[in-house]
């Protein structure tokens, strides 16, 4: 049964991904929807970019507040919410897009829209890469 | 500036939030679009039923 260590080996070896599995992670981070266009899911990735570019704009569109720095906990969560919308929230911050405080009562709502957009990119670009390592079957 | 009222912010949110938890969360299409509609459901559900809630704490 010399065969059966061999065999099973090449098997595991042929089920590897090749190349580097992160890339879906990171550019599905840096541009919502970008991870699953790398990984051949184009309806999917259209759909997430949909959504999470709308959450995040109407976010903007609110005069929500975009979060520059942690003076508080509450604060700190808020700037890595942001964080999770990648190159959006680069573009939204060297625009000086979004409010620097909430003055309005849909600023409220506009702050969480943009933070949970963040959070959801996250989402999404941890399924891009479970898809592209074969964690998530299709 | 975009001001909407308190429940189509909610319409709004939900339904970004459904379509993305439908797609990662599930394998299949038919399947993700029913868990879609589920979380969509119970986003607006739940919040209709907690604003009831409140109002009726407040009287």
């Amino acid at each position: 049964m010399a065969a059966t260590p061999n065999s099973s080996s090449a098997t595991a070896k042929a089920a590897q991904p090749e190349g580097f599995v992160y890339l879906p992670l990171i550019v599905g981070w840096l541009v919502p929807g970008a991870g699953h266009f790398l990984v051949r899911k184009w309806g999917r990735g259209l759909l997430l970019a949909l959504a999470i570019l709308t959450m995040f704009v109407l976010g903007v569109a609110m005069q929500g507040k975009v979060y520059s720095s942690a003076h508080d906990i509450l604060d700190m969560l808020g700037l890595i919410g942001d964080l999770g919308s990648g190159a959006l929230y680069v573009v939204t911050r060297v625009l000086g897009l979004g409010a620097d405080s909430v003055q309005v009562t849909t600023g409220d709502y506009g702050t969480r829209f943009i933070v949970v957009a963040g959070l959801l990119n996250v989402i999404a670009a941890v399924d891009a890469h479970n898809l592209r390592t074969g964690r998530k079957p299709s | 500036m975009f001001t909407p009222s308190h429940f189509s912010a909610l319409l709004l949110f939900a339904l970004c939030a459904s379509v993305v938890f439908g797609i990662t969360m599930r394998e299949t299409p038919q399947r993700m679009v029913r868990y879609g509609l589920y979380c969509f459901l119970l986003f607006v559900g739940s919040a209709v039923v907690l604003s009831w809630g409140m109002y009726l704490i407040a009287r």
